[in-house]
């Protein structure tokens, strides 16, 4: 492995990495062992703890409570795209007066904590909404103006001569936009809204705090029940559902970027949203 | 009498927020570079440990960390009963992925012939991990790693469904005693959040200016 | 943990369950009365649940002994879904006729209003003020005030004026942990349900839970070995039924069946099946308000 840190290592830095192999691997089994022996002395990995993910009615409760939280995080990616799409418009009008109130909507929602954006909703529109529909503006509001940002960048990422041209062959600005430089910047773009769309399905799990429907409420009826007793297994088994799902999306966006960077186009990179 | 009422409340709220994004920064950048360090070294474990960890954390929601932090190490004796400091360890191993993610592309982003200029030049391990490599990495890391304590920031508002009055848990308060001024209230809270998000930018880009060079 | 619930199921759901086999049904849950070809006044909506056969009823979902859902089971339980199946089988609607939909305490009004569900029993609160103008609400059926929930070895709270730096738990934005806070000095930790703050005063995170005394009591009979209620209640919550407002002769209605309820000892039935597992003796029932709505 030649990397900017270490030359190609040599005979001796092999032996000296190996040793350090060895060593590095016997540490790490010792805490994962003690961790397991821990865990295990306060009965809380026993196989009774387990039991409850054995019974038919848990597990279909659970794989509906996921269904209905990648439902609820799909709604909110779409109508998202569409808001984005829209202030991304605003933003990159030639007037001001779309251009700053674009600006200011978009900075303020990003700048907001997403919990504090959907208590606001759930308390402001809470009956006729409802939870879920809470839950679903609150995303659209903040993940909207994520990828209102993304689609922002990918446009401006257009080399400029394309846009150039199409002045020149004589096309108004909505159709330089619509025919020339949205359909390129998309495909720019495609794995940024990938990743932002990880970002939505992490932030749907927030909903069980207003108690909208989801995987989270109804593990938490499992946990939070003294007859279960089991909040370490079940915080595990949560874990690794949204684990699985996220990893698939992201190995997509990783794959969609190579790809894209092989044919040599340019990359909006996630980082707007990445950190969240 | 309002007013006073909410100023008192988002004092209230924000020195809370304010603790637990100092300790959680502290702790996820300690974490996290100790993690990026790992994902950059030769030792093969080291490596797949420091992977494992940003794909476990970055991929699991925070609220579950939370859930499993609050619900569960009191369990195992762990700060049973301080829900500060259980609200600490969900955000700071949360965010350590993130500062690891942004630690290890740091250091990629300098151009390997520095590297080998410096070790052509007789330099060592340690003295072109100083001199050369380090400060450029610094430079690059600094924008993505505010815009990680930003995310912070505002990922330290879930605390408020964990034990914690922090100011997003002021909001339901407000909400019960001047219902009325929903918009207000919001408003207000949503503007102490602006105000931490601005701090951390300004800071980061005059840090940023500071020890840019011209190349 | 398996047998222990098995165990739980049977003692709470009665000998009638045991021998049905819904193990799976979760406590507390009994037969009543269904009247047959009840008669009501034609054209009222009495009228038109009996001649359907069905109702949809409005219910808490996470509040053991009042209105609970056990995680994958079909129906609720606790004592307002038993005053459900009550009031119900008096319009010759059965049990298993009954659609239990679950209310939030910010949908109840809304969902009433626009017909989502036709009657709300979740631990309801009657106020003149603010829902009797926009509801009906019959009853009280159930009068409890906020007490406080501590561990059954605590002795070190007896009453409010104990909680004096103690970490008391409630839920976000409620009555309950201001009052503890601003009058008796507690530090108030808030989390999104009552469920989450008992399972942190099991796990011996917080010294108290605050909320109303039924709700308190549900836990208890969840888990009476290692919880108690214990001081005055330093509130009063009457618990009534809500219905569409202007509904006289459904007002009427759930007064009389109300009253019948408690002399015919299927409210006492209803009480010590649910809450009553807790071990408190079953209280005096209320006297049944004259009104349901206010102009």
């Amino acid at each position: 492995m030649s990397s900017v840190l270490f030359d190609l290592p040599g005979p001796r830095a092999r032996l000296r990495h190996r040793i350090a192999t060895v060593v590095a691997v016997i540490v790490l089994a010792a805490v994962a062992a003690w961790v397991v022996k821990v865990l295990w002395e306060k009965e809380q990995i026993t196989p009774e703890k387990w039991q409850p993910f054995t019974e038919p009615q848990i597990i279909l409760l659970l794989l509906e409570g996921m269904a209905i939280t990648l439902a609820t995080a799909a709604v909110a990616i779409v109508l998202a795209l569409l808001f984005g799409a829209v202030f991304a418009a605003g933003r990159l009008s030639n007037h001001a007066f779309l251009r700053w109130p674009s600006t200011m909507v978009v900075e303020f929602f990003r700048a907001v904590p997403l919990l504090l954006l959907i208590f606001f909703v759930f308390f402001q529109f809470g009956s006729t909404l409802e939870t879920f529909g809470a839950l679903v503006v609150g995303l659209v509001l903040y993940n909207g103006s994520v990828l209102a940002e993304i689609f922002r960048a990918g446009i401006l990422a257009v080399p400029g001569g394309q846009s150039e041209a199409a002045y020149a062959v004589g096309l108004r600005k909505s159709q330089v936009m619509r025919l020339v430089l949205a359909p390129q910047a998309l495909r720019s773009m495609l794995p940024a809204i990938i990743s932002q769309s990880v970002v939505a399905l992490k932030d749907t799990a927030l909903g069980f705090i207003i108690g909208a429907p989801g995987v989270v409420r109804d593990a938490k009826a499992i946990y939070i029940s003294p007859l279960y007793n089991n909040v370490l297994v079940t915080g595990i088994v949560l874990a690794a559902m949204f684990i699985a799902v996220n990893y698939a999306l992201s190995k997509l966006a990783v794959y969609l970027e190579s790809r894209m960077r092989r044919e040599g186009k340019a990359v909006v990179t996630a980082s707007a949203g990445a950190a969240d | 009498m309002y007013l006073s009422e909410l100023g008192s409340r988002l004092l209230d709220g924000f020195l809370v927020t304010l603790q637990l994004l100092g300790w959680s920064a502290l702790f996820a950048t300690l974490i996290g570079t100790a993690l990026g360090a790992f994902r950059v070294s030769p030792i093969r474990p080291l490596r797949a440990l420091g992977t494992s960890y940003v794909n476990v954390f970055r991929n699991t929601p925070l609220v579950v960390l939370f859930i499993i932090a609050v619900f569960g190490l009191p369990v195992l004796g762990i700060f049973r009963g301080n829900f500060f400091w259980l609200a600490v360890v969900a955000l700071s191993t949360y965010t350590a992925a993130f500062v690891c993610e942004v630690v290890r592309s740091g250091v990629n982003t300098v151009d390997i012939g520095q590297a080998e200029a410096a070790r052509s030049i007789g330099m060592g391990f340690s003295s072109s991990l100083r001199q050369v490599i380090m400060p450029q990495a610094f430079r690059a890391v600094i924008p993505p790693l505010a815009s990680v304590y930003i995310a912070l920031a505002k990922n330290t508002s879930v605390a408020a469904a964990f034990g914690i009055t922090e100011a997003t848990f002021q909001l339901s308060g407000l909400q019960r005693d001047f219902a009325s001024r929903l918009l207000f209230n919001f408003a207000g809270i949503a503007l102490g959040y602006i105000l931490i998000v601005a701090v951390i930018s300004l800071t980061a880009s005059r840090f940023e200016r500071r020890v840019a060079v011209s190349r | 943990m398996r047998f222990t619930r098995t165990k739980a199921v049977v003692a709470a759901a009665g000998l009638a369950l045991a021998l049905a086999g819904c193990g799976e049904d979760g406590g507390g849950s009994s037969e009543y009365e269904v009247v047959e070809n009840p008669e009501f006044e034609a054209g009222t909506s009495l009228a038109k649940f009996a001649e359907e056969g069905s109702i949809t009823i409005g219910v808490k979902t996470d509040q053991p002994g009042i209105g609970f859902l056990e995680p994958g089971a079909e129906d609720p339980t606790g004592f307002d879904i038993e005053m459900g199946k009550i009031i119900a089988g008096q319009m010759g609607i059965s049990a298993d006729n009954i659609t239990w939909k679950e209310t939030v305490s910010d949908n109840r009004e809304p969902f009433l209003q626009k017909g989502t569900v036709d009657l709300v029993l979740a631990s309801y609160s009657i106020d003149d003020e603010e829902r009797r103008n926009i509801v009906g609400q019959a009853g009280p059926y159930y009068v409890t005030g906020q007490q406080l929930l501590v561990a059954a070895n605590d002795d070190s709270i007896g009453g409010p004026e104990d909680l004096d730096g103690k970490k008391v738990c409630s839920v976000t934005g409620s009555t309950s942990i201001e009052t503890v806070e601003k009058e008796y000095g507690a530090k108030p930790i808030p989390f999104d349900t009552y469920s989450a703050c008992v399972n942190q005063l099991q796990n011996g995170s917080v010294d108290a839970v605050t909320t109303d005394g039924a709700i308190l009591l549900g836990y208890v009979a969840q888990d009476p070995e290692n919880l108690k209620v214990v001081g005055p209640e330093f509130s009063e919550e009457r618990y009534g039924i809500g219905f569409e407002k202007g509904d006289t002769a459904m007002c009427d209605f759930l007064k009389k069946e109300i009253e019948e309820s408690y002399d015919n000892g299927t409210w006492e039935q209803a009480f010590k099946s649910t809450l009553g597992e807790s071990g408190v003796e079953t209280p005096e029932p209320p006297a049944v308000d004259d009104i349901c709505f206010t102009d």
